[in-house]
């Protein structure tokens, strides 16, 4: 289990971190996602020992990172595949590393298996592509046999066939009893990837819930109703207590099913010329809620302003 | 052990020390061939001719140590170290006793191999190491690397850049130590005190008027390095990796 309490990060004026609270249960795939610059990163490297907080602190099984005892036996983490010196070999970076933690060397050629570099074990790291760097990476996350794993944009750069294969892997993991936390910007992604969700935007902590809960929250199923009675039909919709918006000529009702809606308007009289179910994407949810924590703002207006000027 | 094991796995899996060894010895033992076979007969050869080029040796030894740590920085392997060995302390003790040990078997290697050169060249003068500041020249060069590598370590880890280690590494002794005496009045008594000045009391003192003797001098270096490391190790504990 991972517990971050009241976790802090500042850098000069920026506050990175704000105050973060979550746990990580053990079992489960945990998707910590927020938008790009949302601090999961630097919360990633706190919990590892690497950064230290400003305030607050992280645990892990109730220890700083720094306590453990040969702590690649206990926390296996990528956060960076390109954390390699690009002219050692796949196995000579991992045979020190499993040499620091007193791991069995034979253990060097079973991840190198478990992700399949075994033919380019003896190639220079430097050479790897972007999908060969992350399995690297992710070898040396399973080096020591670990409970508890922290993977940082695992996905990214990857062609779908990697994808598939990591997220695979992580329910693998999550199945055998392990804690797994990945950080994701992309909430399609986390969907199929993460059962549990920290969200975070701007460092602070937005919500910890289901994949489940937080999706079908964050994109309520409303209908929308095109009738020439609307007036009649929002009467008899209104006396049901569903919420209502106008939206041009249509009516959008949230909270009331298609069959629902036919059957009031047909007990109603009212002619429906549309009765259509909208769902909100995953993407529309997510930004809704970190819409006013982004980082960076593209500026949509200004960029266009600025290719139609010729810039 | 286990440290300097993975220390040692990490330093000969890259190929940085190997072409260190190979020009560090062709420099050397190179010059030393080179000053030999072109000596005039009434240039009298001497043991301390043939470490003519220990100097050079020195610099490729310092920039192989300090590259040691910045390329750790550089592609950020330290936080994979630190994160598989959190005792940042521990860790970067390690580095440096493997770094330094290597720096030494080079000196000696060169050292030796500059001299035993120079007697192929030119058997006929005789040359030996007999007394024991010729022991000193030549074998304490071994010394001097190993200590030098702790400090080109110290420095890498200070400055975490490849370029502005090396940058240092070179200006200092070659061009800020030759410099310091030309300051009036003060600069002779600073230039004592300077560390690459105490190495060469050490080696082919005493000169001058050393305000040590050539153990003290080399005792002197050593401080100098021990304290630099000191003060690379708590700004290691203290900053973010």
């Amino acid at each position: 289990m991972i517990e971050a309490v009241g976790l802090t990060k500042r850098y000069g004026k920026t506050l990175a971190v704000d105050n973060l609270s979550f746990t990580v249960p053990t079992g489960r795939v945990t998707g910590f996602l927020g938008p790009n610059g949302a601090g999961k990163s630097t919360t990633m490297r706190m919990i590892l020992g690497l950064d230290a907080p400003t305030g607050g602190s992280a645990l892990i099984d109730g220890k700083h990172y720094r306590d453990l005892h040969q702590p690649l036996r206990t926390v296996g983490a990528l956060l960076d595949a390109k954390w390699v010196h690009p002219n050692r070999s796949a196995r000579a970076h991992l045979q020190w590393m499993a040499k620091s933690n007193k791991i069995n060397p034979k253990r060097v050629d079973e991840v190198l298996d478990i992700v399949g570099l075994t033919s380019v074990a003896n190639k220079r790291a430097g050479g790897f592509s972007l999908g060969m760097s992350q399995r690297l990476g992710i070898a040396a996350a399973l080096l020591g046999d670990p409970q508890v794993l922290l993977f940082d944009e695992p996905v990214n750069g990857l062609d779908p066939e990697g994808i598939l294969w990591i997220r695979k892997f992580m329910h693998r993991l999550a199945e055998e009893g392990r804690t797994v936390f990945v950080s994701s910007h992309l909430l399609s992604e986390m969907a199929l990837t993460a059962q549990e969700l920290v969200v975070i935007g701007r460092g602070k902590l937005i919500s910890q819930t289901s994949t489940e809960d937080f999706v079908a929250q964050a994109t309520e199923n409303t209908v929308r109703v095109r009738s020439p009675h609307l007036s009649a039909l929002r009467t008899a919709l209104g006396r049901t207590g569903v919420s209502l918006r106008d939206e041009g000529d249509s009516l959008v009702v949230t909270g009331m099913d298609c069959a629902e809606i036919g059957e009031l308007a047909a007990s109603t009289g009212a002619v429906l010329h549309e009765l259509s179910p909208q769902r909100g994407s995953l993407e529309e949810a997510f930004m809704q809620l970190t819409g006013d924590s982004v980082e960076y703002h593209a500026g949509l207006a200004e960029t266009i302003d600025l290719v139609a000027a010729g810039k | 052990m286990t440290l300097l094991a993975v220390e040692r796995i990490k330093l000969f899996t890259t190929r940085s020390p190997w072409w260190c060894l190979l020009t560090a010895l062709t420099v050397t033992v190179g010059l030393a061939a080179l000053i030999t076979a072109t000596a005039e007969a009434d240039f009298p050869l001497t043991v301390e001719v043939t470490q003519f080029g220990r100097m050079f040796g020195l610099m490729v030894v310092m920039v192989m140590a300090a590259l040691a740590i910045t390329t750790e920085y550089r592609f950020s392997t330290i936080r994979s170290t630190f994160q598989a060995i959190p005792n940042r302390t521990a860790a970067l003790l390690a580095k440096t006793l493997v770094v330094a040990l290597l720096a030494m078997v080079i000196g000696e290697l060169a050292a030796f191999g500059s001299f035993g050169i120079a007697t192929l060249i030119q058997p006929e003068a005789n040359l030996a190491i007999s007394s024991a500041a010729d022991w000193r020249l030549v074998a304490g060069t071994g010394l001097v690397y190993g200590l030098s590598a702790v400090l080109a370590v110290a420095v890498g880890v200070l400055l975490r850049q490849s370029a502005g280690a090396i940058s240092v590494l070179m200006i200092w002794p070659l061009l800020v130590e030759t410099l310091v005496p030309v300051i009036p009045r003060v600069g002779d008594d600073i230039a004592k005190w300077l560390p690459f000045t105490a190495v060469d009391q050490f080696l082919a003192g005493p000169t001058g008027n050393p305000p040590l003797s050539p153990w003290g001098s080399l005792a002197y270096f050593a401080g100098v390095c021990v304290v630099l490391l000191a003060a690379a190790l708590v700004t290691a504990n203290k900053r973010d990796a």
